[in-house]
């Protein structure tokens, strides 16, 4: 770097860029924010799918699983898992899951939930699913 | 050491060690369930270890900034630091607050952990990189409150340098932008949006002003190189870094509910953000070989060229491979992720407090560097496990290609448990090149009792 460039130049251009580049992605996100209820779908938001959120939170789904392709890649995407299942065969599953798991193979906890348990994690799970995510799985598998 | 108080660094660099080795042991617990399922099933399930070692990796890259910060503040302030004591305490508090979530982690059910400990009254938990209870996340606020009051402190009464004004912007970004983990909205992409703010501004942004700055300071004491020189080149960094990784935010806005612009500007800054990694590799060997004396601590400097390099490898090369969104909409959550996130968290954040460490503990000893012996075995564990990490992200890349092309691009796409078990071989070879990780971390850890002829006192 030649003499010409000096030390303050240098600081100026961070603070300046720095504060004009927050600003805009704050502009962004604010747009974002008004063109978010058309895509999130969060007039359907019932009591029942906020449980089913909760359920995948406080059992650390993302844990193994990704949702919307975020989370552990151990196992399978859940966002469209209802499209490859449908509701009764996704809580089937869930429900049929081994206690010591499946031997030599990855295994997914039982977790002994109830009827009403499982049909808030499908209601949550269909919510998902339900997300304009810009045709984001490219297929059914996830 | 110049200033007595700089000693409390030393307490947080061993617990970042400490931490640092039960991380590499969950990542292997991992590596093997990831081909041998059922192992330690239902003991500790994959999600557990998981959070284990991600957790384990955050908490000790705080250990290591938080004692890196320790060491060099007081040098650039050129004053004691403001309260030596409340630092201690913090690290008492940090440390235990730290291991009770560990065991709670282990010793009982996520869903009960989350009902013991409060989660109820306000819903933190089971999110990513995010899962401490609330107590925990409670004791992290605390914790870097009290760090950045005295570290504020001590600058305030003390010479302000740029680097240490990039390193309190950095800190104090840190922060800040952890707080967006106690907001957890009903809506999911609210969630997912926000959740954004914590994770990607940390990583792509506040931390690398901390990086950046532990490496200027370094930089400046093994090579002797003038500060103004080092100063502006930290500035530009550091500037690229946020113009990039600000925006480059969208890239992870492509596929969760957000509109579809953002593919545009999310494709755009973050194809930029290799820049700011690219010109720390130049500012390292640049200064490298423009020094001015020969610093006995040839490890240091080995860490200091190498954390350069394996940011840009890892965070840059690895990340620009997947961040366009036509790219992305089919490696979105697969393991070119998990690639590109184990060398860029290793490059960036492991490797520059490992730099920290391996500079400030020899002068926290009493020595400039340590003798020559104890030197070489540290550069064996370097490149140990360096080219580990590197085998790492290989292989992880090559099963990521094949998993894209069998469950997503052929003609007739496979479900993802039979895409895993088509390329079990790959996980194999992670598992063998994270032994290696870990034979490399054992010869790091002899380094420090491997005695030999002492280079004389600082």
């Amino acid at each position: 770097m030649s003499g010409a460039f000096t030390k303050s130049m240098a600081r100026n251009i961070f603070y300046g860029g720095t504060v004009f580049f927050f600003l805009l992605f704050l502009a962004l996100s604010f747009d974002t924010h008004s063109q978010l209820p058309k895509r999130d779908m969060r007039a359907n938001i019932t009591p029942q799918i906020a449980e089913g959120k909760k359920l995948w939170e406080v059992n650390n789904c993302i844990g193994c699983h990704t949702l919307l392709g975020e989370g552990a890649y151990f196992a399978p995407e859940l966002g469209n898992v209802v499209v490859r299942y449908g509701d009764e065969g996704t809580k089937a599953f869930i429900q049929s899951r081994p206690k010591d798991g499946i031997p030599g193979r990855r295994s997914m906890p039982q977790f002994n939930f109830t009827d009403e348990q499982l049909n808030a994690i499908v209601a949550f799970l269909k919510h998902v699913n339900s997300i304009n995510a810009a045709n984001w799985p490219p297929n059914s598998q996830g | 050491m110049q200033f007595k108080s700089q000693a409390v660094a030393k307490p947080y660099f061993i617990a970042a060690i400490g931490l640092f080795v039960g991380q590499i042991l969950f990542g292997l617990i991992l590596g093997l369930q990831y081909v041998l399922g059922d192992f330690l099933f239902p003991a500790i399930p994959f999600n557990v270890a998981r959070m284990v070692h991600t957790n384990l990796l955050i908490v000790w890259l705080l250990f290591g900034f938080m004692g890196g910060t320790y060491y060099m503040i007081p040098e650039e302030a050129e004053t004691e630091l403001f309260s030596p004591k409340l630092a201690l305490l913090m690290f008492w508090v940090f440390l235990v607050a730290g291991a009770l979530t560990i065991v709670g982690y282990l010793a009982v059910p996520y869903a009960t952990l989350a009902e013991l400990t409060g989660n109820n009254l306000l819903e933190t938990m089971g999110r990513e990189f995010l899962e401490q209870p609330l107590p925990t996340k409670l004791g992290i606020v605390v914790v870097a409150l009290a760090f950045l009051f005295n570290v504020t402190m001590t600058v305030l009464k003390g010479k302000k340098t740029a680097i240490a004004t990039v390193l309190l912007i950095g800190l104090w970004g840190l922060a800040v932008f952890f707080l967006f983990s106690f907001y957890n909205p009903v809506n999911v992409v609210l969630d997912k949006f926000f959740w954004w703010w914590t994770v990607h501004l940390w990583v792509e942004g506040v931390w690398e002003l901390i990086l950046g700055s532990f490496l200027a300071f370094v930089l400046i004491k093994t090579t002797g190189v003038d500060r103004e020189v080092i100063e502006k080149w930290l500035y530009v960094i550091v500037t690229l870094t946020l113009i990039s990784g600000i925006i480059g935010t969208g890239h992870h806005y492509f596929w969760i509910g957000t509109p579809e612009y953002w593919q545009w500007w999310g494709s755009i800054f973050s194809a930029l953000e290799p820049i700011p990694f690219f010109g720390m590799t130049v500012f390292a060997f640049n200064m490298v070989n423009r020094r001015r004396r020969e610093h006995p601590n040839k490890a240091a400097v080995l860490w200091a060229l190498g954390t350069g390099v394996m940011a840009f490898l890892g965070a840059g090369v690895w990340g620009f491979l997947h961040t366009l969104a036509p790219v992305n909409y089919y490696t979105h959550g697969t393991q070119i992720t998990a690639a590109h996130g184990h060398m860029a968290f290793y490059g960036a954040y492991a490797m520059v407090n490992l730099m920290m460490i391996s500079y400030a503990m020899p002068i926290l000893n009493g020595r400039a560097a340590n003798s020559n012996k104890s030197q070489v075995l540290e550069m064996w564990s370097f490149w140990l496990m360096t080219v580990a990490m590197v085998f790492i992200t290989l292989f992880l890349t090559a099963a990521g290609i094949l998993q894209v092309w069998l469950q997503r691009v052929s003609d007739t796409p496979l479900p993802f448990m039979v895409a895993q078990e088509k390329i079990a071989l790959f996980y194999w070879m992670r598992e063998w090149a994270g032994v290696m990780f870990l034979i490399g971390l054992i010869l790091y850890i002899t380094s420090f009792f491997y005695g030999g002829q002492e280079e004389k006192a600082a």
